[in-house]
């Protein structure tokens, strides 16, 4: 079952914050939903193709055509931070 | 003409007529909101330069231009579809202040037709939950009873249109989250076939089981959305190109002759509430007086549909949920000095300051689920056996027409009850989570209402592509039952 | 190569841009100019709802690139995401493809020292690019209008040996998409960027070192600079008895030596798993046996090709056909000439020299197809010595006025006349009796004397071939 630890390794790579209380919780509650969904691995899935898209979908392609819908100004214009046309964030090394 | 009562084709040809202006219409449904928003808190946003887009209408029918299908007609959107220059919240404080420059195509195909946007709905955050409770901007009130949930996610388009405040909306349906708020509302709610509708620009929950569908007063109305908004989109390459039928044109009562299939594992005994059990059997017995043929099946793999469904739906979540980052738009925590902060630390603080508890919950169960050492066991366990449940369904369709079985076990809940115990709320999903695995067609049709006086719907589901079927034999129990369109008191 | 008792080990990944219109899963424009966020939308910008749709041409490109590569294309292939955090990654995953590449199993061949060099090509896979960032220190600013470019990442198998090997390998691969012409291979745009995976081992252990991988090298002579320098540094290490940690390295010109840029240590958990907005793109046979029959000659076989038809030595087909460019200019002109050894010699020599000389291209020659063959015909003629012609080339290079333009300018026609050239022979024997003397008497080399006499009195203008057996006439005495 998922430790506190683990909770907290798994915040770090979806990078979110979590306040102590919280992991606590999470560990619970994930590890009781980790071990309903356990009733799964009884079910024999030998050589069976997962499964993605469930529909019969014909196969698409795009044209290759430039076409520009939305100018740079309306991209950038929900940008917390920004710069001209350049989204602003903190230093990355 | 009752607008409290009409159908959209018949408020459409009015104002086509110019019997009735789409501005009053608006002004009407836009008054409603107003007025009944505070008790329900359906709405985000009430857009309220509608009337503006309703002059225009106005002006064009005035001019003999040709409006479309939906002239005129004030519609609520979910706010998970991104509307032009409206904001788009998801119900989420990462998203509060977005205004996306671009259209949905579903919101652009309906306002090709003439609709207009009356306001944006409330909603579970990011449509994770089922009970409108998850919502960054506060829980929906069941217009039946206030101290009631309106079920979810679309909880918001649900109380709206049950209490009548717009003339029809969309809802989207990623494991039940059109069809359940559609039957603790008692409005009719229609989740189309996997890659009939476009979900180009709609807020991604889980890419391979998101839907949009109308969330409406009847099945007519829901038969003439469905039209409106179906069809492959250049945009979304898992859309079909296949060709949109008529639904409005082939509606008909006429079931003679269906085979309509009971599943085994949705009747258990116990399980439900009377009220609803009695409904199924009610249902069953008005069927079957129109000459439909009952089957009873078997489809195993949906008593664990609601494991598979948790696990690709969280798995697709925790990476469709990665782009709220605090860097192009949304939610960005605030820090003195972006100079002196740690790229992970900004994230992280973003990231977590922004989503609510249940979002981050489902992005921290499948991001566990995709990792190195997981992958196999869960996320891929749970594709196999989705594999084996939609063969089971294939297998059923090929004995029957359509499936009738209840949308939830109860009728709506208290406020309240179900929020801190998250794995009680997930298997409330019973019975709708397998449709979207499946990726078929689903409705849930207002078909009575309990002993505490809340609606209770039947959910009908077919084989890919037959929304026809499932629309004729909500049509037919419509006509039987006459609960459709029922406003509740006070509304 | 001796590398102290070690073997080195290297692979290459190689990115090479698309030359596609529109990005990869959508519409925005790849052009490489264009102002801040031009070429966005909210697929390349990764907005609410936005969805990738997949670019047909990319897909027939990298088909193409694939067959050329000599790989197998599956019929069935799958985009798959790649989930990690970084600002230019506007989605927070880059798609890619992970278990079911669209190219796989394929090899390549070049010519090194003498030697025919074969390496394996593991797979080719398409993706898409991320945006680009600009640091300015207190912060640092995001332009994603390379996000989506559409990219061919080409891995190399372990097959590689030595610094040079690796260098030559990366320069075939880009000569095969330039062919194709799907990729521009320019390194210093970034439209080809290649990774080094460098590792050593002593010769004959079972088990490959712990790799190194050295990023963004943005020329061939680079590629070679660096995994010389990552080799010697590796066995280095390995001889002082330290461990070599598995991580990622820059190189850096100026200092010649790779630095280290981020430990791998902490494993990336990239959570691949296939991506629900696309479907698996389908290939049918005919689709590649349509894309195989467009296929453009490809170096190897148009080196051979050459070999047959010009009766052109193996060394000189191969450095011909190095660049498409060249290879086109050079049957151009031995098919204008009608003289393809000729045409051969001029461009090996004369024509490479001064594009080397001028940091030229060869799109860029002011020598002309149709003015080399025009010079080469005079010689064929001559009209003019093959001395001569060389100074009518280098006039041509500098003013890039053609050949007879120039003849007659300078007056430079061959003198032909036998008259004319016995009348400054017999002059030049009856100046020189002593030496005419010496050759009689059995000393030919003063031969060379009297050819020398005899051009400069003709201003270099007498047809050689004339002045020699003229010369050997009049010497004999008869």
């Amino acid at each position: 079952m998922i430790t506190e630890d683990e909770i907290k390794k798994i915040a770090k790579l979806a990078k979110l914050s979590m306040p102590e209380n919280e992991s606590k919780e999470f560990a619970e509650q994930l590890s009781g939903a980790l071990k309903h969904f356990e009733q799964m691995t009884k079910i024999n899935t030998d050589g069976i193709e997962p499964l993605v898209t469930p529909t019969q979908i014909e196969h698409f392609l795009r044209p290759d055509q430039a076409v520009q819908e939305i100018s740079a100004d309306k991209m950038v214009e929900n940008a917390p931070e920004k710069i001209g046309n350049l989204f602003k964030v903190p230093p990355v090394v | 003409m009752d607008l409290l009562t009409a159908k959209i084709s018949e408020v459409a040809k009015n104002i086509k007529q110019k019997k009735i202006s789409s501005f009053e219409v608006c002004d009407f449904f836009l008054q409603r909101a107003h007025k009944h928003n505070p008790q329900l808190n359906a709405f985000i946003n009430i857009n309220d330069s509608v009337t503006e887009g309703a002059r225009k209408v106005d002006q064009r029918i005035a001019l003999g231009e040709d409006v479309g299908l939906m002239a005129g007609i004030p519609m609520g959107i979910k706010d998970m579809f991104c509307t032009q220059g409206l904001k788009t919240t998801a119900g989420s404080k990462i998203l509060e202040n977005f205004v996306p420059p671009y259209d949905a195509t579903v919101i652009d195909r309906l306002k090709k037709q003439g609709a207009l946007i009356l306001g944006k709905l409330n909603q579970d955050e990011f449509a994770m939950g089922s009970s409108n409770e998850t919502s960054f901007f506060g829980p929906v009130k069941n217009p039946w009873n206030l101290e009631y949930v309106p079920g979810g996610s679309s909880g918001g388009s649900a109380a709206a249109q049950s209490a009548r405040l717009s003339m029809a909306t969309l809802g989207t349906d990623t494991g039940g989250s059109i069809r359940q708020p559609a039957h603790f509302c008692g409005i009719v709610g229609l989740k189309p076939t996997y890659g009939r509708v476009s979900r180009f620009g709609i807020v991604a929950y889980a890419s391979s089981l998101d839907q949009a569908g109308p969330m409406v007063s009847y099945v007519e109305d829901a038969a003439l959305v469905l039209e409106v908004i179906s069809g492959f989109d250049p945009k979304d390459s898992t859309t079909t190109q296949r060709k949109v039928p008529s639904f409005t044109k082939d509606l008909s009562e006429n079931i003679k002759g269906y085979k309509v299939g009971i599943l085994k594992e949705y009747l258990k005994k116990g399980v439900l509430h009377p009220d609803v059990e009695k409904s199924v059997d009610d249902a069953m017995s008005i069927l079957k007086s129109q000459g439909c043929e009952f089957i009873e099946l078997s489809v195993p793999m949906t008593e664990v549909a609601v494991s598979i469904y948790y696990l690709v739906a969280t798995s697709e979540a925790s990476s469709n949920l990665a782009r709220y980052d605090g860097v192009k738009y949304g939610y960005r925590a605030p820090f003195k000095q972006l100079s002196s902060i740690d790229l992970d630390e900004f994230y992280m603080s973003t990231r977590g300051e922004g989503f609510g508890k249940e979002v981050k919950r489902r992005i921290m169960l499948g991001t566990y689920c995709l990792s190195s050492g997981y992958y196999d066991a869960y996320y891929n366990k749970a594709c196999q056996v989705r594999r084996k449940l939609s063969e089971e369904f294939q297998q059923a369709f090929t004995k029957c027409d359509v499936i009738l079985s209840p949308v939830a076990t109860s009728p709506a809940f208290k406020l309240g009850d179900k929020i801190s115990n998250p794995l009680a709320m997930y298997l409330n999903d019973i019975f709708t989570v397998s449709t979207n695995l499946a990726g078929l067609p689903g409705m849930s049709v207002p078909f009575s209402i309990s002993k505490e006086g809340l609606p209770i719907g039947i959910q009908l589901q077919a084989a890919p592509f037959n929304e026809q079927k499932i629309l004729n034999m909500a049509f037919n129990l419509e006509n039987a039952t006459k609960m459709s369109g029922k406003v509740p008191y006070g509304f | 190569m001796d590398f102290r008792g070690y073997e080195p080990v290297i692979g290459l990944e190689i990115h090479a841009q698309l030359k596609t219109q529109s990005k990869m899963f959508c519409s925005d424009s790849t052009k490489f100019d264009a102002l801040d966020n031009e070429n966005t939308s909210p697929v390349s910008v990764g907005m609410p709802g936005a969805l990738p749709v997949i670019n047909k041409k990319a897909v027939e490109m990298s088909i193409q690139a694939g067959l050329a590569l000599g790989c197998q294309i599956r019929h069935k292939s799958v985009f798959a995401r790649k989930n990690y955090f970084y600002p230019d990654l506007p989605k927070g995953y880059q798609i890619s493809q992970y278990d079911q590449p669209l190219c796989e199993h394929g090899k390549i061949q070049f010519v090194l020292d003498n030697e025919v060099k074969t390496i394996s090509i593991t797979r080719a896979h398409m993706e898409e690019d991320a945006g680009q960032s600009q640091h300015i220190g207190e912060y640092t600013l995001i332009n994603y209008n390379r996000s989506g470019v559409p990219l061919l990442e080409i891995v190399s198998g372990p097959d590689l040996r030595t610094a040079k090997e690796a260098a030559e390998y990366a320069r075939t691969v880009r000569q095969i998409l330039r062919y194709l012409d799907v990729c521009d291979g320019n390194l210093e745009e970034g439209s080809l960027r290649c990774d080094c995976n460098v590792s050593v081992r002593k010769i004959g252990a079972p088990e490959f070192g712990t790799k190194v991988e050295i990023k963004n090298i943005n020329s061939f002579r680079f590629i070679e600079k660096a995994i010389e320098f990552e080799i010697d540094r590796q066995i280095d290490m390995v001889e002082q008895g330290q461990k070599i940690s598995q991580e990622t390295r820059l190189f850096d010109p100026d200092k010649n030596q790779t630095i280290s840029m981020r430990s791998k240590e902490n494993a990336q958990e990239y959570r691949y798993f296939p991506d629900p907005d696309l479907l698996p793109v389908i290939v049918t046979d005919e689709e590649i046996q349509r894309l195989k029959s467009l296929l453009p000659e490809l170096p190897v076989q148009r080196a051979q090709r050459f070999i047959k038809e010009f009766q052109l030595p193996e060394y000189d087909a191969l450095i011909l056909t190095a660049e498409k460019e060249l290879a086109d200019y050079f049957e151009k002109t031995a098919l204008q000439s009608k003289n393809a050894k000729a045409a051969s010699n001029w461009i090996m020599t004369e024509l490479l020299r001064e594009l080397k000389q001028t940091e030229k291209h060869i799109s860029q020659s002011p020598v002309s197809e149709a003015t080399l063959s025009e010079l080469i015909g005079m010689i064929d003629q001559n009209i003019i010595s093959g001395k001569m012609a060389k100074s009518v080339f280098s006039e041509c290079w500098k003013t890039g006025k053609s050949p007879a333009q120039i003849v007659k300018e300078h007056n430079w026609v061959q003198i032909t006349d036998t008259n004319a050239i016995e009348k400054v022979i017999e002059d030049i024997l009856a100046q020189n009796p002593s030496q005419v003397a010496d050759f009689r008497g059995g000393r030919t080399k003063v031969f060379g004397f009297f050819v020398g006499l005899a051009m400069k009195a003709t201003k270099g203008q007498a047809s050689p071939d004339l002045v020699n057996q003229i010369l050997t006439i009049k010497l004999s005495g008869q």
